[in-house]
């Protein structure tokens, strides 16, 4: 088998004193698409914000295509081809949809990814690209996180909760758009909550439980009574 | 009657001068909500480069921006990236008291440089040159202090929302971790937008060195005209602080009109004033 | 079992009590020992001890950054001659109710401030300052712009002689630092203090527990206006000459104020005591270097609020774990075997 295109090795994260994230070893191939499931506070937007470089660890616990990122800036890390949706959509509210869409392609990486292909993928944003982000759904503005992301034609896109807080008929449009993205062979990490949406995507699924990965798998593997466990940490 | 309008001419004009002391304390405000205390000095250090240019070359203030200008924008980077991202953060004190430390090296240094003998830039004949609107008499210089202080808020406004610089300054300002994200280098995003705002400090120092004597105490003074035309005009509205440099600029013509010695209380009433009855401004920028 | 027990004072603490009760009887003799430049630069030390404690109170706990004092300071002067030399008040009592005056007019002016934010608010108070200053270079009966002396009659109601008068005005500076001191030491050990400090540590925390913020600050602002006012006056009383620059100087009172807070420790009660103490080892070593000297205190302020935020307090605390003014509880687990 190949190098893994992106592997945490023992990887730890604090807040302060507190330590949120413990020992956590994951190799990513390149191609797959890998669920990160786990109840609320396992750590995953922590795992998140490390692998993107939000918060700093010691620089060989991340490493993405052989190079030690761990250390790296969150900006330093864009640069080098990987990409977070950030859980909460988190759009620049004095942009403007098309801006928030062009600040995402500011690594200038080339690729399948521009403001007209993020527009074909979701044709409603096109009408609104003038409009302020922040007059937007929930729903459409979850679009241009996913788009501003896409924008810097990364090769590892990590999405964070991208169906928190919305309706599930607005859920299954997006979900309905990842194929379309991931198709192209990009690697994604998706975290969710809701645990079927996340196994329907991927091909490997990894659960937290308070900052440790509780299970690892391939989804067709894993049972529901192995998932519920390592969820709750009850012994199933 | 035509003495009034005279006044509230003059006042307009002067309220150019001040909108540029304004406009790099808003720039940076609205960038990193920095307030930065040394700006005034800074104003003063512009004026005293300017003035070193024009001895050392023998060259016009004008020509001579064109060195202050560029100087002043490596300053601004080097402090930013140097001193001030390190204070950058929850805490107001540490800008706040490292600016003000800046405040007086700086205004000692150019004591120590330049002495405390009043300085002038001089820019030959169109410091007294006028032209004659009806019964009104309006300097070239004021009028001309005046149209560069639009322009350069105009370019402001322009570089703010239509660039991409603009746009790196304003998604920093709303979120840096995201900016991070976007492949936004926020310590450097900082320094481009200190060098901006005191290269238009550069503009501000030449003009203010030209129009009137200068030594390295004033730079307080004019820091508090910055901050007061900011504030009159409304936080984070660029041309709100035109309005405001203009307020403060009539309020200040009128006071000198009644008794000479009210010129500048006059400006700091006026300021109180709108303080009073609009705490936010008389041009907030609207919340959307 | 082990007890807790829960405990302020510490022996450091009842150590610098004893050292201090016994340094306070010998500065009070200053007069009997010390030199008359001596008795007048202690006298200064003094005075810039009450006012960094005060500028420490407000900014380093209530959270108002203010480089304004000046204000204060000059109106507290101003106060001083214009109450002797027409309302024919003896010094001491114009002195005292330039303080009062201070209190009632720093109302107004906080509710005009306050409504400016962190460091917006620092330069309102500069802009109040001013205020302050091109206000009194209008009055022509204080000598407008070029000021004032204190006419010779009411300096000779002040005591006999001009040694006693020197160390009148000594022990009014020395007193007036006792008295700040502990009044700041007493108000931050009581109730309202703890909740400055709960306001310094976290403004949401703070309204959680009903404290009144802006109450808070608006009591801490009035309070330290009245005492920089009453410090005003007695500088003034020592300098005998007031003019508009001299009482209303950034430098001079805020400045310099601030270089001390910061380098001794802003927002500990030791911190302004050896920042005082820096400052003047400073200044009497490298005065002759003049604009030297001020651009070499910025530097080591800059340095001090980047490296070592807590000042020079702050090192040795940690270092050693001392504090000399006890503020916070201490726990001591209580061993059995060692009662
Ligand atoms: N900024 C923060 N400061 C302190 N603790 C935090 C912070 N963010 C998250 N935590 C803590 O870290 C743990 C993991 O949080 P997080 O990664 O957000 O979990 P998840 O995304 O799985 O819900 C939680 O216990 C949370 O309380
Ligand atoms: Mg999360």
């Amino acid at each position: 088998m190949s190098d893994p295109i992106l592997s945490l090795s023992k990887l730890n994260a604090y807040y302060g004193d507190f330590q949120a994230l413990y020992g956590v070893d994951m190799d990513i191939h390149a191609g797959e698409v890998v669920a990160i499931i786990g109840a609320n506070g396992a750590g995953k937007s922590t795992l998140m914000r490390s692998i993107s470089g939000l918060m700093s660890n010691a620089s060989d616990q991340v490493r993405f295509k052989g190079e030690a990122i761990g250390s790296l800036r969150a900006d330093e890390v864009a640069y080098r081809g990987l990409a977070l949706v950030p859980e909460g959509r988190q759009l620049f509210p004095s942009l403007s949809v098309e801006e928030n869409l062009m600040l995402g392609g500011k690594v200038g990486r080339a690729g399948p990814w521009s403001l007209d292909t993020v527009f074909e993928l979701f044709p409603v944003l096109q009408e609104r690209r003038k409009q302020a982000s922040t007059s937007l759904s929930g729903g459409q503005q979850q679009m241009v996180a996913i788009g501003r992301a896409l924008m810097a034609n990364p090769e590892v896109i990590l999405f964070d909760e991208i169906s928190l807080g919305l309706a599930p008929v607005i859920i299954k449009t997006i979900y309905d758009a990842l194929p379309g993205i991931i198709g192209g062979g990009m690697t994604a990490l998706v975290v969710e909550q809701d645990i079927s949406k996340a196994l329907e995507v991927s091909s490997r699924v990894f659960c937290l439980q308070e900052g440790r990965v509780s299970l690892a798998g391939a989804t067709h593997d894993v049972t529901r009574d192995q998932i519920t466990a390592a969820y709750f940490g009850v012994v199933a | 009657m035509i003495e009034w309008i005279n006044v509230l001419v003059q006042g307009v004009l002067l309220g150019g001068l001040y909108a540029l002391f304004a406009a790099g304390l808003s720039l940076i405000f609205g960038v990193m909500r920095l307030v930065n205390i040394a700006h005034g000095d800074l104003i003063i250090l512009a004026a005293y480069l300017g003035l070193s240019t024009t001895i050392m070359f023998g060259v016009h203030p004008f020509a001579a921006a064109l060195l202050v200008l560029p100087v002043m924008a490596i300053i601004g980077y080097v402090l930013q990236r140097g001193i001030l991202n390190q204070t950058l953060g929850p805490d107001i004190l540490p800008p706040l008291l490292v600016t003000f430390g800046l405040s007086v090296i700086i205004q000692n240094a150019l004591l120590e440089g330049y002495s405390a003998d009043p300085q002038k830039l001089s820019a030959g004949a169109i410091e007294t040159a006028s032209v004659n609107v009806g019964s009104l008499t309006i300097g070239i210089l004021p009028l001309l202090t005046f149209a560069i202080a639009v322009a350069v808020i105009a370019g402001l406004q322009w570089m703010f929302y239509s660039t991409a610089l603009g746009r790196g300054f304003r998604a920093v300002s709303d979120n840096q971790d995201i900016a991070q994200l976007m492949g936004l280098n926020k310590a450097h995003v900082f320094g481009l937008a200190m060098a901006l705002a005191l290269a238009v400090t550069g503009i501000a120092g030449i003009l203010l060195g030209i129009r009137t004597s200068f030594d390295p105490s004033i730079g307080g003074g004019r820091l508090i005209f910055g901050f007061e035309a900011v504030i009159i005009g409304g936080l984070g509205n660029i041309w709100g602080t035109l309005a405001g440099g203009v307020i403060l600029g009539v309020a200040q013509t009128i006071g000198a009109k009644i008794d000479p010695g009210w010129q500048v209380l006059a400006g700091h009433i006026a300021f109180l004033v709108v303080l009073a009855i609009r705490p936010n401004g008389l041009f907030p920028r609207v919340q959307h | 079992m082990r007890s807790p027990a829960v405990y302020r004072a510490t022996r450091a603490s009842r150590i610098a009590m004893v050292v201090a009760a016994l340094g306070l009887i010998v500065l009070a003799a200053a007069p009997w020992w010390a030199g008359r430049a001596d008795l007048r630069l202690m006298g200064e030390v003094f005075l810039y001890l009450s006012l960094a404690c005060l500028w420490n109170l407000m900014a380093g706990y209530a959270g108002l950054v203010s480089v304004g004092q000046q204000a204060f300071v000059g109106f507290g002067g101003y106060m001083l001659f214009a109450l002797t030399i027409f309302g024919g008040l003896p010094p001491i009592a114009a002195i005292l109710i330039g303080g009062l005056l201070a209190a009632l007019l720093s109302i107004p002016i906080a509710s005009l401030i306050f409504r400016l934010k962190g460091a917006y608010f620092a330069i309102g108070t500069w802009v109040v300052a001013e205020v302050f200053r091109l206000t009194f270079a209008q009055i022509a009966s204080l000598g407008g712009g070029s000021g004032t002396s204190l006419p010779v009659g009411i300096v000779r109601s002040l005591a006999d002689g001009r040694s006693a008068r020197e160390a009148l005005s000594y022990w009014l500076a020395l007193g007036a630092a006792i008295v700040v001191v502990s009044a700041v030491y007493l108000f931050l050990r009581s109730r309202r203090g703890l909740a400055l400090t709960a306001i310094r540590d976290s403004e949401v925390a703070a309204s959680g527990l009903g404290i009144d913020i802006w109450r808070t600050k608006l009591e801490v602002y009035v309070v330290t206006s009245a005492f920089t006012a009453i410090i005003g006056g007695l500088i003034f009383l020592q300098k005998l000459r007031i003019s508009p620059d001299a009482a209303f100087s950034v430098n001079d009172w805020t400045a310099f104020v601030i270089f001390i807070v910061v380098i001794g420790g802003i927002g500990t009660l030791e911190g302004p005591i050896i920042g005082t103490l820096l400052f003047f080892l400073l200044r009497e070593t490298l005065a002759d270097f003049g604009t030297i000297y001020l651009m070499v205190l910025g530097v080591v302020a800059i340095v001090v609020m980047l490296k070592a935020p807590k000042g020079v307090w702050g090192l040795i605390r940690d270092r050693y774990d001392l504090e000399l003014f006890p503020l916070s509880y201490r726990i001591k687990l209580n061993d059995p075997k060692d009662p």
